[in-house]
């Protein structure tokens, strides 16, 4: 592991994590919304690069995970009063990854262009799933009529029917979530799964188990975009179809590549410069997107590394160390 | 035969209608290096991939010091002390030097697989990486990225990594393949030195090398075994000399 290599590279986190704590008495609630929303992105397209940037398996379902969970807490939820966090949590993300689990277990056996088309087809199976089935509110999709709550012995940590505690805790869980998988990348599990996506074959051939290393990490990539999901069907309290098809599977591998496969961070980054083109685009053009599309493309052109890279050219890096894979 | 680390009995591998390696049986013993030679396409690879578990038999039996092993993929081969080396140099390329080693220990470790403490900081796989890099005389380059390493020491950090697995047996698939005089001075030194307290199998086109290093030799052709003894007694075997040796016999 590379030495910091500068206190600027160590205090940059922590001045940004106090910025996005006080966002809420800075900016108006409508950003403050905003913002939520672009954790949550963020959050699943970074649970996605696990499999993506360290696994080398570009998976397009992650969508389907997102919104199982999202789908779970709606049935879960009652019409006239709010659902309990501490049953409805734990069971979305039991269901997300139990889906993780089966897609998983049968798209690893395949490689390449065919893993991505598998799981292309497993995601577009469970979109007509939730489509096609009343029981889920079917094309119309389904009302979370209450924002969920959490009561430990009758004591509310957090209200979320609160805007700004809402986000405050969707930063948590982001700020955790970033943390658990950096501790990932960093472990001998971590390097095992980067060491199978550089050379299969050797990895394999020093004993490696290379399938069961890749569907663990699947099954907790699924489960972190479950996370995001419960808390984006909640914020909206609405959930339909739509959330589990392809698009925004593509949308969250967007925010991998232009924010960087290398590093943890660097999908949050896509994440926060996609969804802030668009807020920006869309205020001045009904073109926003043909203009947010040349704007991908320049930027994937010219920092190939992604938006991450930008930032560390803020910070002088040492000039012979490793291509890095498991910092910020 | 009491000694053998490593024997495959009968092995064959049928791809369709075409038999790559048909009845083959070797003993490789502690502290040799027993050379497999042949003509291209005679199945060398082939049985080499059998050995390692990269291929499935299609019948026969392979045991390490006397244990079963036939059904054992490759992960396990790999853990049950069968190291091997490829023909295409087959390491990390965007892990550093160290790492690439550090890989290979932490596979054959106690906790292979842990999630929630730092890779780098198994003082015992740390130790027997940095000896297995010592060994193979890389431990001056630990901390560069291994695709920045010239082939030869690419080929070193491979054999390294091998090492580092603690194996029983190492199976090489033509060590010497695109190698300069210089470079395979070095690895032909290195894989004498394999030996000690292992057994060695080698597949090279290089006669020098496998007369030089080779304690026993078989040579194949066309999938099967014509002849396999002390390097002098194949070499004045008939069938062989036919078959493959040519000028090099005289």
């Amino acid at each position: 592991m590379r030495a910091p290599s500068s206190h600027l590279e160590q205090l940059l986190p922590v001045v940004l994590l106090l910025l996005c704590a006080v966002l809420p008495f800075i900016v108006p609630g409508y950003y403050v919304q905003f913002a939520t929303k672009v954790l949550l992105i963020g959050l699943a397209a970074m649970a996605l690069n696990l499999v993506v940037g360290f696994g080398g398996l570009v998976s397009m379902c992650h969508a389907a995970f997102f919104g199982i969970s999202g789908y779970i807490l709606a049935v879960m939820s009652d019409k006239y009063d709010p659902a309990s966090v501490a049953i409805t949590f734990p069971l979305a993300i039991l269901a997300a990854s139990f889906a993780a689990v089966v897609i998983g277990a049968l798209s690893l056996r395949t490689r390449g262009v065919y893993f991505i088309m598998v799981t292309l087809a497993f995601g577009e199976m469970l979109f007509f799933f939730f489509h096609d089935t009343t029981f889920f509110g079917g094309s119309d999709g389904a009302f979370i009529y209450f924002k969920p709550e959490l009561r430990v012995f009758g004591w509310r940590p957090f209200d979320l029917e609160k805007n700004n505690q809402f986000y405050w805790v969707v930063l948590g869980l982001t700020v955790l979530g970033t943390l658990l998988l950096q501790r990932i990348i960093a472990s001998p599990f971590g390097h095992a799964l980067q060491a199978a996506r550089d050379n299969e074959r050797r990895a394999r051939s020093i004993g490696f188990p290379v399938y069961r290393i890749r569907l663990i990490a699947f099954v907790i990539s699924g489960a972190i975009a479950g996370v995001a999901g419960y808390f984006s069907a909640a914020q909206y309290g609405f959930i339909a179809p739509q959330v589990l098809s392809w698009h925004l599977s593509a949308i969250l591998l967007v925010c991998v590549v232009l924010g960087g496969m290398g590093t943890v961070t660097g999908p949050l980054l896509g994440a926060v410069v996609l969804l802030g083109l668009e807020e920006v685009l869309k205020s001045y053009t009904s073109y926003w997107k043909l203009i947010e599309g040349l704007i991908i493309i320049f930027i994937v052109l010219a920092v190939p590394g992604g938006v991450r890279q930008l930032f560390d050219m803020l910070v002088p890096q040492k000039e012979d160390a490793p291509r890095e894979t498991s910092n910020g | 035969m009491a000694d053998a680390v490593f024997k495959a009995l009968g092995l064959s591998k049928h791809f369709g209608g075409l038999k790559a390696v048909e009845d083959v049986s070797v003993a490789v013993h502690l502290g040799e290096i027993h050379a497999v030679i042949g003509p291209n396409g005679a199945g060398k690879t082939t049985l080499i991939n059998l050995l390692s578990g990269d291929l499935s038999a299609t019948h026969g039996s392979t045991f390490i010091d006397g244990r079963d092993i036939s059904r054992f993929n490759q992960e396990k081969r790999g853990l049950s002390g069968v190291g091997r080396s490829y023909q295409k140099t087959t390491i990390f390329p965007q892990f550093s030097v160290f790492e690439n080693v550090r890989l290979a220990a932490q596979a054959r470790s106690n906790h292979p697989l842990q999630m929630f403490r730092s890779a780098s900081r198994d003082d015992a796989v740390n130790a027997k990486s940095y000896e297995a890099l010592q060994t193979v005389g890389l431990n001056d380059r630990a901390k560069i990225v291994a695709r920045y390493l010239s082939h030869g020491e690419q080929r070193q950090l491979e054999i390294a990594m091998v090492l580092a697995g603690d194996p029983r047996i190492i199976l090489l698939d033509e060590p010497l393949a695109g190698m300069g005089t210089a470079e395979a001075r070095t690895i032909i030194q290195l894989i004498a030195s394999l030996k000690q307290g292992r057994a060695v199998l080698l597949v090279e086109h290089d006669m020098d090398a496998v007369f030089s290093l080779a304690d026993r030799l078989t040579v194949m052709a066309d999938g099967q075994v014509i002849a396999s003894g002390l390097p002098d007694e194949v070499r004045a075997h008939p069938a062989v000399r036919t078959a493959y040796l040519g000028e090099h016999a005289g």
